[in-house]
């Protein structure tokens, strides 16, 4: 059973922000975060217009290490800086650590 | 905008007026170190290579010693040899001349006596050369006359988030400003080669690029070696890199998001505007040599752990993601990018601030290498010496 347990909340950034993730470009579905970030813990990134923009981590997510920003399906693109970096492997959940363990790097047809 | 440069004989611009003291061989380096050391406003570096090199290497070492004589930011040059080597004086002359019309003065050292008498000489040789150049003065010039290298090493997870997307950014401000970026370090583009195949200007350069790429594999794999099997390493892995194209992308973004309109060999001189790639090795020093030596005036260096690489001629502003590599290595670093992280300042805030520094740079600021004196360089192989 799979409860939705992530919302993605939009706030405008008040006084000192507490970022701890980034996403490099707007087409990107997952962040990177970078501080370590437990299993409950927001995710907290800044998005156009000098938003803050949040999730909450599904799973713990060591430093430097990605994080979905949406449910991603089996064969579905894992899309950062804007391109794609491999495809899902197995169901990725929004806020879930996104790594070996559930993408596959394809080697692209050049000819 | 314009930035103030000083203008060449053979048309080019330059944001430093050095002179230089080139030694033609390692035979020649320790000479022409000691002849630098005694005139303000001269500089040398350490010549590895120029003899006992298969015909390969050697194109490559005469293309950076004639690229060298040939970039903007040198007044002139004085070509030192010791007279017996490979790269002999009258043929490193002819490849300086088919580069650049620039003042040359020559010295062979075993013909005027041996390290004192080549010393004397090539004092009084620098000296006049320096009293020259310090006749040109800065002139503004368009941003269409710059050429800006791109550079990573001592990389770590912030270069990829921070420091060569910030680079990016930057290069697409020259590139839309008239200006050509040069990305570079053929190594990093293994993985991430499609992404750039698409980016290329047309079918021609689309082949070159991929030719440049399959030519690397094919060098290492004659030396029993292979990129992709392993890599990304355990150690990328554990800092948060799952695939190849995604260590690959982290690298390419500090050429910026242009489309690719040339790619250049090592070290051949560099005439197309917009951004631009040279087949350069992952080495540092050779490969700001490669650009250097291609014409670039400037280059940024993006480092997450720090690096006190400079170069002879063509000041290197380093910029670090960081913020404890800020911290400990600032002395070495100019710009601290990790607010692209951590804020307050938004990309296009930092974009400011770091293309306010090259501006800053290239009309004469002193980069912290410069400040350093730091003049290391090296020059790519493809084999042992002969």
């Amino acid at each position: 059973m799979q409860k939705c347990l992530f919302r993605l909340t939009i706030q405008q950034i008040k006084g000192n922000n507490m970022r701890n993730a980034i996403v490099i470009s707007s087409t990107d579905n997952v962040a990177v975060v970078v501080e370590p970030v437990r299993r409950g813990e927001p995710i907290i990134w800044i998005g156009p217009d000098h938003r803050e923009l949040s999730i909450t981590a599904a799973t713990d997510i060591p430093i430097y290490h990605k994080c979905a920003l949406r449910d991603i399906a089996p064969g579905e693109k894992i899309i950062k800086y804007g391109e794609h970096i491999g495809e899902a492997g197995a169901p990725i959940r929004a806020g879930e650590h996104v790594h070996t363990h559930n993408v596959v790097s394809i080697r692209e047809e050049l000819v | 905008m314009v930035f103030y440069g000083y203008k060449r004989p053979d048309g080019r611009v330059g944001v430093r007026n050095h002179v230089l003291v080139l030694p033609a061989s390692v035979c020649a380096s320790d000479t022409t170190a000691k002849i630098a050391d005694q005139v303000e406003g001269a500089v040398s570096f350490h010549n590895q290579n120029g003899c006992s090199q298969v015909p390969a290497d050697e194109a490559w070492t005469m293309e950076v010693l004639s690229g060298y004589a040939a970039n903007p930011n040198v007044y002139g040059t004085l070509v030192v040899s010791l007279g017996c080597e490979n790269c002999q004086m009258d043929y490193v002359v002819r490849e300086i001349r088919k580069k650049t019309n620039k003042p040359l003065r020559q010295i062979i050292i075993q013909e005027v006596g041996g390290t004192p008498n080549a010393v004397e000489l090539g004092v009084r040789y620098a000296r006049e050369l320096v009293a020259e150049a310090a006749k040109v003065q800065r002139e503004p010039f368009p941003l269409s006359e710059l050429i800006l290298g791109t550079e990573c090493g001592g990389s770590d997870p912030t270069s990829g988030l921070a420091a060569n997307p910030l680079i990016g950014e930057v290069c697409d401000r020259l590139v839309d400003a008239g200006g050509t970026a040069v990305l570079s370090e053929t190594t990093e583009f293994i993985g991430a080669e499609h992404i750039l195949a698409r980016r290329a200007a047309n079918p021609k350069v689309r082949e070159r690029l991929l030719f440049i790429i399959r030519r690397y594999e094919e060098a290492l794999a004659r030396v029993g070696e292979e990129v992709r099997n392993g890599n990304p390493s355990p150690g990328n892995k554990a800092g948060g890199i799952t695939t190849l194209e995604e260590k690959s992308l982290g690298c390419i973004h500090k050429g910026g998001h242009r489309t690719i309109q040339a790619v250049y060999d090592y070290g051949k001189p560099m005439s197309d505007k917009g951004l631009i790639i040279m087949d350069t090795p992952g080495n540092d020093a050779a490969s700001m040599a490669g650009m250097a030596a291609g014409g670039a005036q400037v280059i940024i260096f993006s480092s997450g752990r720090g690096t006190p690489s400079g170069h002879p001629l063509v000041p290197v502003i380093k910029i670090t993601g960081n913020r404890e590599t800020w911290k400990k290595m600032s002395p070495n670093t100019d710009l601290d990018a990790s607010p692209v992280i951590y804020g307050p300042e938004t990309m296009q805030e930092m974009t400011d601030r770091l293309f306010a520094l090259l501006m800053e740079t290239v009309n004469g600021k002193q980069t912290k290498a410069e400040a350093l004196g730091f003049v290391e360089t090296s020059i790519a192989r493809v084999s042992n010496y002969a």
